[in-house]
């Protein structure tokens, strides 16, 4: 018998049970109009679920003794005829459903016009004005009869499509069972259809009897015989009924809790146990804990539920689907009942749907296309449930073309997920993988079905927070299969107890790969690439990350870094090491959820009472799946510092300097490439207005700025200036000599507090000033930078702008901030990280390419790589501007390569970006 | 921020009787009191757990017959030095919002009645933190008595977190 029909009978018996008291009570009172909406309500119930339930008998049934109670609701008088009349329906209906759960669902054969038409009869009855005459009474009734034909018709479009669709399925399997029987009582032939005859034939006899209402006692007598044959029938067979009572959740979820807490006091008995040898209590509490063990499986029995309750719209949704795409697509569901918890089971449905959703739309190919590959035309969607271990495995399997490795490959490197080369070392597996990184999507078009951007993250999301894992395997033109493994239950976790600097910590299970034990001399130690912790394991390389430094816990510092354990950690395709001071056992616990105030830490799923009484954190595997990427980098920052520093001037990339002399014999020096030009004017031509020097140049007049007062202004020949132009506006930084160009790497080693020179650097050896051209800009032009640049948009924009030499930071940070970006500076990529790491926003990030440690693409990579960061706005700066090097940023995530002196390009750049994305800040 | 008159908690205490009793405690030698009924239970902490990058009010989480006890520790809730010397702690438990919190004082003192009457506003000039979570002060012979509320110590909190 399949559960929705058990489920009717427990509840439609209690209801009845209910009925009848209720009905005794209204009998007495009949003005109550309480008890009488309840009633009204609860058989109005039933016929509705008996209509969904394809059970004709029964609805009839229920129909005429709500209609007569309808009456008694409009008021007429409530007769003690009336009310046994309606208790006998309900007799009547009782014994049918005892008759169908004997016959495991199937609606016994028997006719009821008798009731019916006597119910029909006292509503009818009852309707009509009493002292109207008989005659005129028939054409009405006959009206009212026309109506509720019609109103039967059109009653199914009140429920909801979902069960109208199940109770389709459920009768077409009836009807194909009960043929035969049908075929040989055409009489009673359950069809539908036969209802509405029956209807009118039991209203057309009700009319007729309403003339000799004397034979209801007989027909009364006939049910009661039949009510003493169900009784028979029921003392035969346990009812399921009566075997099945239902719990309210919230009583069961307590219950649930105080296992929980059985479990953890039984947990602590043990521990304490285990500490004394020959304890007396050892064997007694064997037996506890049996017995806990078996309650606690007892009370996790009752939050089971089969999976078949998670997978009941499939198949109207495969059907709609396969007439929406024009394919033709079988679902097998394979191990319906297996079971987990209800909890886990809510979680489970959304993602389960789409993707089935997902194989119908991509997976399966059209009829055609199979019949090409020699396929059947028919595609076939299998899912199968089955229980390993502590798990659940269901599969989502299709025989359909496959996954598309190569338009894969395509999205990743469009995404900037991965580049090519790093493409060419995975493998397929891996590859395919990247259909569960956010946005992915390889729909060509956008479907009403799929393709939408939203798909296998979401569902990978939905699992991996349930603890649960999605892989897949996918062969060319044999089709894909998905496989989710979830835990059991929720409620009650197997965690690792790990030890870090001096507290425990419990890492779920379910996310422990393997265990490895590191030592200085031994097999598997630490090594370090840049300071990154890493673990050669099995030829392959796994990045490390200390559990105490996620946590910020202070790391004594005697303490060995290269000893201890490493738990290796899977969370969905990002394998890590948390390495751990020492691991102790593995324990069940029960996860108690965390207090509020400490809800924001996501390095925690939750919080639970060990064996030995205390309270321990629950690592959240992916928390710290998503930590990992700015932790590593934060890791190598601090010890790294000082490495860069000495290597910096290798770092450098070489850049163009123009050297000159400028009121002392010391060479002072300017980036060539923010030169407009080199003038020399002749004195004569130098004029004094407004207190200031100008000279007039190309039509307009230009004003002349002295770098300090030494500069000397010579009285006759020519002076030399460079002249700085910018969007028509231009002037002339008088010097007194120009010395050379150099090429050169520009490494500012002091620093200077004087305005207009940003510090010295060793040029062709000597010590060498370098001048901060965007100081003395303003000097000439007051409105120098805010003039038009300053858009709107731009206005509120937040710029982190990462330059690990102090030149260009100085130089272009005003830039940009006079381009109206709310700037923040870093100096590295690793300090950059660490800012974006502790939660800062930006809404577009101007990023140098060549840096130490972490270079630009390395830095954009790791962004692309952040759901947070994969759609700001990355702007490349470099000072190699090869279209090899544009593609490479190109392909790690910059959506802008600008050449480091380009300041209009990085400008028009910023411009269109942010007035492009207008969207990205909202 | 100072001198807030008149608190939700405090007005919800006065509305019982005239008199309110309070569960004195000591935190940094000053004489506070939390009305009894928000009071659950006074206990001694045992074996807490740090909660690594959690708020610095935050001391830690342990189990209080079988509960998970938030614990709360005062003297950093209000901008006091940590205590020096080996003493032993106390705590007083309350609930709120359906968790179970800890503030972790120095000493539990004796528990008043007083007059809901005799409840004074916050002083104009008393430091932030403190009028914050205050919820007025009683004068007693010899010392002050700063009423805490208990919705504004903990509702803070949560609130930044949240924030």
């Amino acid at each position: 018998m399949d559960d929705l029909l058990r489920e009717f009978l427990t509840e439609t018996n209690e209801s009845l049970d209910t009925v009848d008291v209720e009905l005794v009570k209204f009998e007495q009172e009949p003005n109550n109009a309480r008890i009488l909406d309840n009633i009204f309500r609860l058989v109005h119930t039933i016929k509705g679920t008996c209509g969904f339930l394809g059970l004709p008998r029964l609805e009839a049934l229920a129909h005429a003794a709500e209609t007569l109670m309808g009456k008694f609701r409009e008021g007429t008088a409530v007769t003690e005829e009336a009310v046994s009349l309606v208790l006998q329906t309900i007799d009547r209906i009782k014994g049918i459903l005892a008759e169908l759960e004997a016959a495991e669902g199937e609606e016994p054969k028997g006719e009821d016009r008798d009731l019916i038409s006597q119910l029909e009869a006292m509503s009818m009855a009852e309707a009509a004005p009493r002292k109207e005459p008989p005659k005129k009474e028939k054409k009405e009734t006959a009206g009212t009869l026309v109506a509720q034909v019609l109103e039967r018709e059109l009653r199914p479009g009140e429920v909801s499509l979902d069960e109208l669709e199940r109770a389709f399925r459920e009768t077409a399997v009836e009807v194909e069972i009960a043929d035969e029987p049908a075929a040989a009582d055409e009489a009673s032939a359950p069809a539908p259809a036969g209802i509405d005859f029956a209807r009118v034939a039991a209203e057309i006899e009700a009319r007729m009897k309403q003339a000799a209402p004397d034979e209801k006692p007989g027909k009364g007598k006939a049910s009661a015989e039949d009510g003493e044959a169900e009784a028979e029938a029921k003392s035969e067979k346990g009812s399921v009924s009566s075997q099945s009572i239902r719990v309210n959740v919230e009583t069961l979820e307590h219950l649930m809790t105080m296992v929980s807490e059985l479990v953890l006091t039984r947990n602590q008995l043990l521990e304490i146990v285990r500490r004394h040898e020959d304890s007396e209590f050892k064997v007694p509490l064997q037996r506890l804990s049996n017995v806990t063990a078996e309650l606690q499986e007892g009370v996790m029995k009752t939050r089971m539920q089969p999976i078949g309750n998670a997978w009941q719209k499939l198949p109207r949704i495969v059907r709609d689907l396969a007439q929406e795409l024009g394919k033709q697509i079988e679902l097998e569901m394979i191990g319906a009942d297996t079971e987990l918890d209800r909890q886990v089971l809510e979680l489970i449905k959304d993602p389960l749907t789409h993707m089935v959703r997902n194989s119908a739309d991509h997976g399966l190919e059209r009829p055609e296309d199979r019949r090409k590959s020699g396929k059947t035309e028919k595609g076939t969607i299998r899912l199968a449930a089955y229980h390993e271990g502590g798990h659940i495995i269901i599969e989502i399997a299709d025989d359909g073309r496959g996954l598309n490795l190569d338009r894969i490959k395509q999205k990743i490197v469009e995404n900037g997920l991965a580049s090519e080369a790093e493409l060419e070392k995975m493998s397929e597996g891996q590859i395919y993988k990247y259909i569960f990184a956010p946005g992915f999507s390889t729909a060509a078009k956008v479907t009403s079905v799929s393709g939408r951007g939203v798909g296998m993250d979401v569902v990978r999301t939905n699992i991996e927070t349930i603890g649960g894992t999605v892989d897949l395997k996918s062969v060319q033109g044999k089709g894909t299969t998905f496989t989710i493994k979830i835990p059991l239950t929720l409620a009650i976790v197997s965690t690792l107890i790990v030890e870090s600097c001096g507290d425990r910590f419990a890492i779920p299970q379910l996310s422990v790969v393997e265990l490895v034990r590191v030592q200085n001399n031994s097999e598997h130690r630490i090594e370090r690439i840049k300071d990154t912790p890493v673990l050669r394991l099995r030829n392959k390389l796994l990045p490390l990350v200390p559990l105490a430094g996620l946590l910020k816990v202070e790391v004594s510092a005697e303490k060995s870094e290269d000893e201890g354990f490493i738990v290796v950690m899977q969370v969905g395709n990002v394998t890590f090491g948390l390495v751990v001071d020492g691991v102790f056992h593995t324990e069940e616990i029960v996860v108690k959820p965390m207090s509020k105030m400490l809800r924001h830490i996501t390095m925690f799923s939750g919080n639970t009472i060990l064996g030995d009484g205390s309270v321990i954190m629950i690592v959240d595997p992916n928390g710290v799946a998503s930590a990992i990427g700015t932790a590593v980098a934060t890791d190598t920052l601090d010890s790294h510092t000082d490495a860069d520093a000495a290597r910096g001037v290798d770092n450098d990339a070489k850049i163009s300097m123009l050297l000159f002399r400028a009121g002392s014999p010391e060479p002072k020096a300017v980036p060539l490439s923010l030169v407009t030009r080199l003038e020399e004017f002749e004195i004569e031509k130098i004029e004094h207005s407004n207190g200031r020097d100008l000279v007039q140049y190309r039509g307009s007049l230009m004003p002349l700025v002295y770098p300090n007062y030494d500069v000397r202004r010579r009285e006759e020949g020519t002076q030399p200036m460079l002249v700085f132009s910018d969007a028509g506006r231009s002037m002339g930084l008088v010097v007194d000599e120009i010395v050379d160009i150099v090429e050169e790497s520009l490494n500012i080693q002091v620093g200077s507090d004087v305005p207009g020179v940003l510090g010295s650097a060793v040029i062709k050896g000597k010590a060498t000033e370098i001048l901060d051209i965007g100081h003395y800009l303003p000097l000439a032009f007051e409105d120098w930078f805010k003039r038009k640049e300053i858009s709107s948009a731009a206005l509120t924009r937040k710029l982190l702008f990462i330059d690990d030499s102090a030149f260009f930071r100085n130089m272009l940070g005003p830039v940009m901030k006079a381009a109206g970006f709310d700037v923040t500076i870093c100096a590295s990529a690793t300090e950059a990280m660490r800012l974006l790491g502790e939660g800062a926003a930006f809404d577009v990030i101007v990023s140098d390419i060549e840096m130490p440690v972490v270079n630009g693409f390395e830095f954009a990579e790791m962004l692309r790589r952040d759901a947070r960061f994969r759609r700001t706005p990355i702007i490349a700066l470099s000072a190699l501007c090869t279209p090899a090097s544009i593609e490479r940023g190109r392909q790690s995530g910059f959506d802008e390569y600008v050449a480091k002196f380009d300041r209009p390009g990085l400008i028009a750049a910023l411009k269109e970006i942010t007035s492009a994305d207008y969207g990205i800040a909202a | 921020m100072t001198a807030t008159s008149h608190t939700p908690g405090a007005a919800a205490n006065d509305s019982h009787s005239g008199q309110i009793q309070y569960v004195t405690v000591f935190i940094g030698g000053q004489l506070f009191g939390l009305p009894i009924h928000k009071v659950h239970d006074v206990f001694v902490p045992e074996s807490m757990t740090r909660v690594p990058l959690s708020a610095p009010e935050v001391a830690g989480v342990l189990n209080l017959r079988g509960r998970i006890v938030t614990a709360i520790n005062m003297r950093r809730r209000l901008g006091l030095p940590q205590r020096e010397g080996n003493h032993g702690i106390m705590a007083v438990g309350i609930e709120y919002r359906g968790e179970s919190y800890g503030l972790i004082i120095d000493e539990v003192g004796e528990v008043l009645n007083l007059d809901a009457a005799g409840r004074e506003a916050n002083p104009a000039n008393l430091d932030g933190r403190w009028a914050e979570i205050s919820g007025g002060v009683h004068r007693l012979s010899g010392q002050l008595m700063v009423i805490l509320d208990v919705e504004r110590v903990l509702g803070r909190m949560q609130g930044d977190m949240a924030a």
